[in-house]
């Protein structure tokens, strides 16, 4: 074990639960999605339209999305502190990745509500 | 004390090229690429989501792109990381809950996760995209 002075800071442990949660709510929608597209079939516009025309099917695709670029942020976060050594790049890119998934955030809902 | 510099002292191999990963590991590094991959590639699943769903017209087009070998073999390839990701996730979810941590059992839940998401793909691929 690595003897840390005690700061205040936070070591992890919310992202390292909520890396877990958030994959656990993606795994839960993808059952939900296949079951949906095999029951209703995807293959007509109408038929696939018509599976992401109900409240609950919107609210369970945008949290689903939204666990999915949380979940995202983590894991390139986690790769982006394991192979990028100069500070700033790490930084610099870091910002890039978050300007990036929140635009996709705006993105998603204007999708989905849209319809 | 003595112990620690004893343990400094005995060789050390490093270099990934000449060291047989354990099947775990493999599955480890793959974890990783597929996901680096599938976040590579949101803004397209995206942009394939939002034209599916705007309009008839938009998504015949992005039927007759699925058509398209080369996007055919792309979306093959993403669908193996989804398939891949969640298989390893669930894995290591079950790890997380100290199940299957002894060596033997975590090598042989390598080798299901590989086979389920090898075959999910191939299900999935051949229902979805063929």
């Amino acid at each position: 074990m690595v003897n840390r002075i005690v700061v205040g800071a936070g070591y992890g442990l919310r992202d390292w639960i909520a890396q877990r949660a958030t994959a656990v709510i993606m795994a839960v929608y993808t059952v939900i999605l296949l079951a949906a597209v095999v029951a209703n079939g995807g293959s007509t516009y109408e038929a696939w339209h018509g599976l992401f025309a109900s409240g609950f099917m919107k609210f369970a695709t945008f949290l689903a999305l939204l666990s999915l670029f949380y979940h995202a942020w983590i894991g390139v976060r986690d790769i982006f502190m394991d192979y990028i050594k100069p500070t700033g790049l790490r930084l610099g890119l870091m910002v890039v990745v978050i300007a990036a998934l929140v635009g996709y955030a705006g993105w998603a809902a204007q999708i989905l509500w849209r319809l | 004390m003595a112990e620690l510099t004893m343990k400094k002292k005995r060789p050390k191999n490093l270099d990934l090229l000449t060291i047989k990963q354990p099947l775990p590991a493999v599955l480890s590094i793959l974890h990783r690429v597929s996901g680096a991959g599938l976040f590579l590639f949101l803004p397209v699943l995206l942009w394939l989501l939002q034209s599916s769903l705007a309009s008839p017209e938009s998504f015949a087009m992005v039927k007759g792109l699925a058509g398209n070998i080369v996007v055919k073999v792309i979306l093959l390839g993403l669908l193996w990381a989804y398939c891949h990701h969640f298989c390893a996730g669930i894995r290591y979810l079950l790890l997380d809950g100290h199940i299957g941590i002894e060596k033997e059992a975590a090598r042989m839940t390598a080798k299901i996760s590989f086979a389920v998401s090898l075959l999910a793909t191939v299900i999935l691929g051949g229902l979805l995209l063929w």
